[in-house]
């Protein structure tokens, strides 16, 4: 597959100027999708639903407005994807799940609605690890996702699918969600650009809820400005989400073009400790270099409570989860088991045989740390620990701007080598999780390959509410890494 | 307060058992030794907390507490209590695996 890649702003361009319609790009898409997503034995399986009366409608009210010369708002016609824990009319929501298999949800997720009033064409929804659980995508009752880049390969998770329907080419952007590195992860192993807002930045209303306190919503793109762009657009204070944020929306796109010469740039330690793949190391360190031939100055810096960040997320990520998906219970949508004996029975029955190992793993590891005698020693544990690991970072913002990290300790592994281990699986998560925990926003950025042609993503961390630093850097490191 | 000594890692088949019907899962025979095998190699990796110090920390449950952006003194966050439309009720009880149109169905809970 190599496909030409389409950003924003030359979509724009080529629609304004008559080069192509919105129409002629969506049909295009929707045939590569169909043409190339389910090649036997070489299936990349990132789409499980098309929505195209949805899209080419979209597609044709878009070029009403061309032929009109109506001023087009930002995303007219950009081709898009939607990961499928966030619901859309016009295609059913599974969230990778057999218990929400053919479930059509009645209402467009605020996100997804925003995007089709900033005239993106959604072409349909894309697979994903149950209920977002996981870090390969491997978890889908649906069937894994190949990486576009090397087929044999996980696309990462849980976000696996829109981070390779871009890097496939399927779509010019895609939303996923990032609870403890669902979208950075999979951006870094599909060499995109994956974004995760701040806490509170873009509104959850529509999204299948896994852990609450946690959950974001995020755009993948090929360039740092389309993800500034889709940012921009989803960004803003939702009446229906009393979780989001009323802080000013910048114009993101034009902040990530500002030079970034002065910025401090931060350092952690505990990010380049054992463990660290070396080719990957190398890579992190030279997009270091060319941020400080930018201007920026380097500062070593310390997030001492790093280690913990992997338990304290496993503990405080699984028992929202076994509170949030008590709802699937097979009485008001999804899956209900065929002869249900009593009412206990059908709810025990029902989730029995709809919900995958990962996600009963999970909830019965939340249920634990949630029950009577061990609430103290794990959840409220863990709840202290993550004020610890908030502090941290609020403390090195005072130094610092910036806070740059590798994104995965290696390249994607192969499929099905993990698997059976889900301590190995949680650990990957080790430079992601801690950025969640803080509510932080970060970034995952293409800076290298490996020698064997893997994609190398870099992580740029920033305070809350300073997406406009954080995509300054991001931009730097893009730039440096494309003219080199 | 001292740190807490390291809880227990051991998690009983009777355990898993117990969990599973607290939260309405029902377990085969050949999940329960995966899932209980499973869940103690995660509680022993978590056991870790318990070597921090953590006496007088406060809890956070979420960030914006920490911000203090979210939390608005006396409700002042919530909307006013006014009726607005909401979803088309047909649209979602056609979703349930089984309804009336009006109520969604389930088998009888109380037998007389």
């Amino acid at each position: 597959m190599n496909f030409e890649t389409r950003t924003i702003g030359s979509i724009h361009a080529a629609l304004q100027s008559g080069h192509t319609t919105a129409t002629a790009l969506a049909t295009e898409h929707l045939a590569r999708i169909r043409t190339h997503d389910q090649v036997p034995g070489e299936e990349i399986n990132s789409f499980l639903a098309l929505a195209s009366e949805r899209a080419l409608a979209q597609a044709a009210r878009v070029d009403d407005m061309v032929r009109r010369g109506d001023p087009l708002p930002p995303l007219a016609g950009v081709p898009m994807g939607i990961k499928d824990v966030l619901t859309m009319v016009g295609a059913p929501a599974t969230a990778g799940s057999a218990i929400l298999k053919g479930y059509h949800p009645p209402y467009d997720a605020t996100a997804v609605a925003k995007l089709d009033a900033a005239g993106a064409v959604l072409l349909g929804k894309i697979n994903c690890d149950e209920f977002a659980m996981g870090s390969s995508n491997e978890n889908s009752a649906y069937g894994p996702v190949r990486n576009p880049r090397a087929l044999d390969r996980v696309p990462g998770g849980s976000s696996g699918g829109s981070a390779a329907a871009v890097a496939a080419g399927f779509v010019s952007a895609s939303l996923g969600t990032d609870t403890g590195g669902s979208v950075r992860q999979p951006g870094a192993f599909c060499g995109v650009v994956g974004l995760m807002p701040t806490y509170g930045r873009v509104s959850r209303y529509g999204l299948i809820a896994f852990a609450s306190s946690l959950d974001r919503v995020g755009p993948f793109a090929h360039t740092v400005t389309d993800a500034a762009t889709v940012l921009g657009v989803m960004a803003g204070a939702d009446k229906m989400d009393a979780t989001s944020a009323t802080a000013a929306v910048d114009d993101y796109a034009a902040e990530a073009a500002k030079p970034v010469a002065g910025m401090r740039i931060g350092i952690p330690k505990e990010y380049f400790a054992e463990g660290l793949d070396a080719e990957i190391r190398a890579a992190v360190e030279k997009a270091v270099k060319g941020l400080e031939a930018q201007g920026c100055t380097v500062h070593h810096i310390s997030l001492p409570h790093t280690e913990y960040a992997v338990p304290t997320y496993y503990v405080l990520a699984t028992a929202e989860a076994s509170s949030n998906l008590s709802r699937f219970d097979g009485i008001r949508y999804g899956h209900r088991t065929e002869h249900p004996g009593n009412l206990s029975s059908l709810y025990r029955e029902s989730r029995e045989e709809g919900f995958g190992a990962e996600v009963k793993r999970r909830i019965l590891l939340g249920t634990y740390s949630l029950s009577a005698g061990y609430y103290d020693a794990y959840y409220r544990k863990a709840q202290q620990v993550r004020t610890l690991i908030a502090r941290d970072f609020l403390a090195a913002f005072e130094q610092v701007d910036a806070i740059v990290t590798p994104i995965t300790p290696t390249p994607p592994w192969k499929i099905g080598e993990k698997t059976d281990d889900p301590i190995s699986m949680y650990l990957a998560d080790i430079y992601t999780v801690a950025a969640s925990l803080a509510g932080i926003c970060g970034i995952s950025v293409p800076c290298g390959e490996t020698s064997h042609g893997l994609p190398i993503g870099v992580q740029v961390l920033a305070g809350h509410f300073a997406e406009g630093k954080l995509l300054r850097v991001a931009h730097a490191i893009e730039s440096d890494h494309a003219a080199a | 307060m001292t740190t807490p000594e390291s809880p227990t890692t051991s998690v009983t088949l009777e355990e898993v058992r117990h969990v599973a019907t607290l939260a309405n899962l029902q377990l085969t025979a050949e999940e329960e030794p995966r899932m209980q095998r499973d869940l103690n190699a995660i509680l022993e990796h978590v056991a870790a907390l318990s070597k921090l110090d953590t006496t007088g920390v406060p809890p956070l449950a979420q960030v914006g507490q920490l911000l203090e952006v979210h939390a608005a003194p006396a409700g002042a966050s919530l909307r006013a209590d006014q009726p607005a439309a909401s979803l088309n009720r047909a649209a979602v009880m056609e979703e349930a695996p089984e309804t009336d149109g009006r109520f969604f169905k389930v088998p009888k809970v109380i037998e007389r």
